[in-house]
């Protein structure tokens, strides 16, 4: 794969941004071969995607040189980075889902040729690259994973040099990331260098040539991932041993929250439709359920929050039929609940925290009397919350949004947990969010359900869903596969269960 | 190359500063503008925000007039401004404060000529009614149908300003007034009538009441739940709703209650300043009280505070028209580009300006 010249695509040598308050890249350095996949590797806040910018042209560098081929490389925009042979494969996709895929092709070229042309380079390259892809489909209909190939088919048809990668694997079921790296490595084998950027370690171990490990802006440690085990370079990412959260299996509570025959139609175009979701949580249980974004995670979410309102039986807590009560009454008997969206869903951005524990701690925090606030109390409500769950923060009256993903992510967390819920919903709970905290978030969930809690977890992290599940479910347009004890499970029988094939579940019933 | 770049969070010192730049700036282009009309742009910039308050000759007329022309601004206002911190808006209080000022008249004019305490209470109720219930129109259209109520609150202004005619031409017209358009006057009518409580202070029941909503508002605001749920939907509109804050019933509230201020302050106005229901009693304090809601940030001590600012540019600008000859249009004019200096230098508040080389973005 590498060429094992001394040869070097791209070099980077002192890179260094600052922006107010925060220095983003600090003196980081390192070099890429041709053919080479390199793993960029960082907690968030670390300063990848700072870095990346730079190298794509989205943010100019402070100072510091970059070569590409040995020529000086300083694009001022992504148009010229582009034109010099690199080409980036965004987290969050731009793409048009009322045009087609050939349309949203060409919308990204400098230069597109004809449709029918296109269409024929499209196909071409999708079969050299074992990209199964149609050009005359409407992006709307794709999948995630579909999605992203238009993306990265887009960017081959300009013979990148070097791709960067940002994410890529975290819309794709696990068949979706065998196929991803297969066309990686056939690009690898072929010259094109690969910038990938990933906080998954196994993926990084399985693909990687070599890694750049990067902490707080600074790259502390490169490695060579097979070589070292996946915790190591965790613990070079953080800087701290990681502590693992330790599961006692706590088995047969009673039925706390029981869901059946669950149907909500969607209210947005784009949503999905809830299909005939059954499942039972016990006390002291969690149930993982897994699934592609965007097969019902928000809406099941809404429909256990109370958000959306379901026939009252679709829905009960101990026998009792909470399908019709609203968010705040079902507060008031202990089920609560953590949507995946921090800003703007879960926390107002503008507000204090103080305000935000409010949000949802009101009632069964008892912090209004008469309707009146007490704002003392929820000040030490909140205060609490930021010490049980070590939140960075100055302090209970700066604004959510001007804390990081991670620390605000604690705060929501915390906020339900220290409100004693008889059901806990999260969804996405350590989206986004670095390892030590994430371990941090997954330990508090799993202690609450050594309390006697229900838990129920929907994440599109399969290895969270392993670590602390009891039993495992996986959401498929609309429909939930009926859950299976986790211990036990391959990845291939998620991947199935992930992918909709219901039949099978029949069998283990 | 100037560049806008993203504060962190939004700037408190700006939050105050905007509304006195904008109040700086609209001088200058006013001034300008003035200049342009071949008036004297310091002495017309004096005139009206100077000679109305100190002036030997005209403060002694005047000054009341800052209070009575405040008061209905202010108490609309706020009213506005609940519902525009959440979301929701309401541009027709002109509309709700006629319909308040025909509804509490009309009461009043029904019980003619008894004499009881009862009347005036009444009629303040019945104002506050009518404009709620002209509210609820666009309310309920928008809960039920989605309607915009932007666009039906305003249109309901043209429909109030109609019935405002008829009422003053038909059903209320003074049966004694010998054909003449309007209504009896209140003046005559004392149970009835919303008199200056001190003499020579323009102080009357309508600016009362505008105070105690200040002062309503600002507690609903600070500390209560309502206040908070309203503006964590202004904000944040699907937080609100985890919160457990249903958009239907805050759109009927925060509605009402603007509607309900809007129709007092109408009824207020009627009874007092105006005195009777005439064709054209309402001079577009609804239309302004948007300004002042906006001016004054909408919080309920910036609203007193800018409230008091629009009626000295009114009282200002009629003096202008009398002793300068400025056309009343540049006075609308005036008050329309603080609006608009307003929204334009509000950027500053969330965001700062970097002068700095061409950087590609």
């Amino acid at each position: 794969m590498t060429t094992g010249t001394d040869h070097h695509l791209i070099e980077i040598d002192g890179l260094t941004k600052a922006y107010p308050g925060v220095v983003a890249n600090d003196d980081v350095s390192f070099r890429i071969k041709p053919g080479e996949v390199h793993a960029l590797l960082g907690e968030n806040g670390a300063g990848k995607s700072t870095l990346v910018k730079m190298i794509y042209g989205l943010v100019k560098p402070d100072s510091g040189t970059m070569r590409l081929n040995g020529a000086p490389f300083a694009p001022a925009e992504p148009r010229a980075a582009r034109a010099s042979g690199v080409a980036m494969v965004f987290q969050h996709f731009s793409l048009f889902e009322a045009l087609t895929v050939a349309e949203n092709v060409a919308l990204g070229m400098e230069d597109p040729p004809g449709q029918r042309e296109l269409a024929h380079r499209i196909r071409e390259v999708s079969e050299t690259y074992g990209l199964p892809l149609d050009p005359d489909r409407l992006v709307g209909d794709l999948s995630a994973g579909e999605r992203q190939r238009v993306e990265i088919i887009r960017c081959l048809l300009q013979d990148p040099r070097l791709l960067i990668m940002d994410e890529p694997t975290s819309v794709l079921t696990p068949q979706e990331v065998d196929i991803l790296f297969e066309t990686l490595r056939k690009l690898s084998s072929e010259g094109t260098a690969i910038l990938y950027i990933s906080h998954k370690l196994e993926e990084i171990r399985a693909l990687c040539d070599s890694a750049t490990i990067l902490r707080l802006g600074k790259v502390v440690g490169e490695c060579t991932p097979r070589e070292v085990s996946a915790r190591d370079m965790a613990e070079m990412m953080v800087g701290t041993t990681l502590h693992v959260p330790t599961r006692e299996a706590g088995k047969g509570g009673e039925v706390l929250l029981k869901v059946s025959g669950l149907s909500v139609a969607s209210t947005t175009p784009f949503g999905t439709t809830l299909k005939n979701v059954h499942f039972e949580v016990r006390a002291g249980e969690v149930l993982g359920i897994g699934g592609v974004a965007g097969n019902g995670q928000d809406e099941l979410l809404a429909a256990l929050s109370g958000e959306t309102l379901a026939p009252p039986d679709a829905v009960s807590l101990r026998g009792r039929p909470i399908g019709q009560l609203g968010p705040n009454a079902r507060r008031r008997i202990g089920v609560l609940a953590a949507p995946e969206e921090r800003l703007g869903h879960a926390a107002a951005p503008d507000m204090s925290l103080t305000e935000n524990a409010l949000l949802t701690g009101v009632i069964r925090e008892e912090l209004a009397t008469g309707g009146f606030v007490n704002w003392p109390k929820t000040r030490s409500f909140a205060e609490r919350i930021i010490a049980a769950f070590d939140v960075r923060t100055p302090g209970p009256d700066n604004a959510a949004r001007a804390l990081s993903g991670g620390n605000l992510q604690k705060f929501v967390i915390g906020r339900e947990i220290l409100q004693k819920p008889d059901v806990l919903v999260v969804n996405q709970p350590t989206w986004g969010v670095d390892a030590s905290a994430a371990a941090a978030i997954r330990q508090a969930l799993l202690d609450l359900a050594a309390e006697g809690a229900a838990i129920v977890v929907i994440s599109q992290d399969l290895d969270e869903l392993m670590e602390i599940s009891d039993r495992f479910a996986a959401l498929n347009e609309g429909r939930l596969t009926a859950p299976r004890p986790a211990k036990g499970l391959t990845v291939d029988e998620i991947g199935l269960m992930m992918g909709g094939a219901h039949d099978m579940e029949a069998a283990h019933a | 190359m100037i560049r806008l770049e993203k504060r962190p969070s939004p700037s408190k010192a700006w939050t105050y500063a905007t509304p006195l730049l904008a109040v700086l700036l609209t001088m200058i282009a006013g001034g300008i503008l003035f200049a342009i009309l071949g008036k004297d742009p310091f002495e017309s910039i004096r005139t009206i925000f100077w000679d109305p308050l100190f002036n030997a000759q005209f403060a002694s007329y005047s000054r009341p007039q800052l209070l009575v022309k405040a008061g209905p601004l202010i108490l609309i206002a706020i009213g506005l401004s609940l519902g525009f911190r959440a979301g929701i808006w309401n541009i027709g209080a002109e509309g709700q404060y006629i319909i308040g000022a025909i509804c509490g008249a009309a009461l009043g004019l029904a019980l003619y000529p008894t004499e009881s305490r009862l009347i005036f209470p009444a009629m303040v109720l019945a104002g506050a009614l009518g404009g709620w219930a002209w509210a609820m129109i666009p309310a309920i259209l928008k809960t039920h149908f989605r309607t915009n109520e932007i666009l039906v609150s305003l249109l309901l202004v043209y429909v109030a300003e109609q019935l405002l005619a008829s009422m003053a031409l038909g059903l209320l017209r003074n049966p004694e007034g010998g054909g003449f358009p309007g209504s009896r006057n209140f003046r005559d009518y004392p149970a009835a009538a919303n008199p200056e409580l001190f003499e020579g202070t323009g102080m009357h029941w309508g600016v009362v009441a505008a105070l105690i909503a200040v002062i309503f508002a600002y507690v609903l605001l600070s500390r209560h739940m309502l206040g908070f749920q309203i503006r964590v939907t202004g904000q944040s509109p699907r937080a609100a709703r985890f919160s457990g804050v249903s958009p239907t019933r805050l759109i009927l509230v925060c509605m009402g209650i603007s509607g309900a201020l809007a129709g007092m302050a109408g009824l207020f106005e009627v009874t007092g300043p105006a005195g009777q229901i005439s064709i054209d009693f309402n001079v577009g304090y609804g239309f302004t009280a948007i300004i002042v809601a906006f001016l004054g940030r909408l919080h309920p001590i910036g609203i007193l505070l800018a409230g008091l600012l629009m009626a000295l540019t009114y009282i200002g600008g009629e003096l202008a028209q009398l002793m300068l000859g400025l056309p009343a249009a540049a006075i609308q004019l005036f008050q329309g580009m603080l609006l608009f200096f307003l929204l334009a230098v509000d950027v500053l508040t969330n965001f700062r300006i970097r002068l700095a080389k061409r950087e590609a973005a």
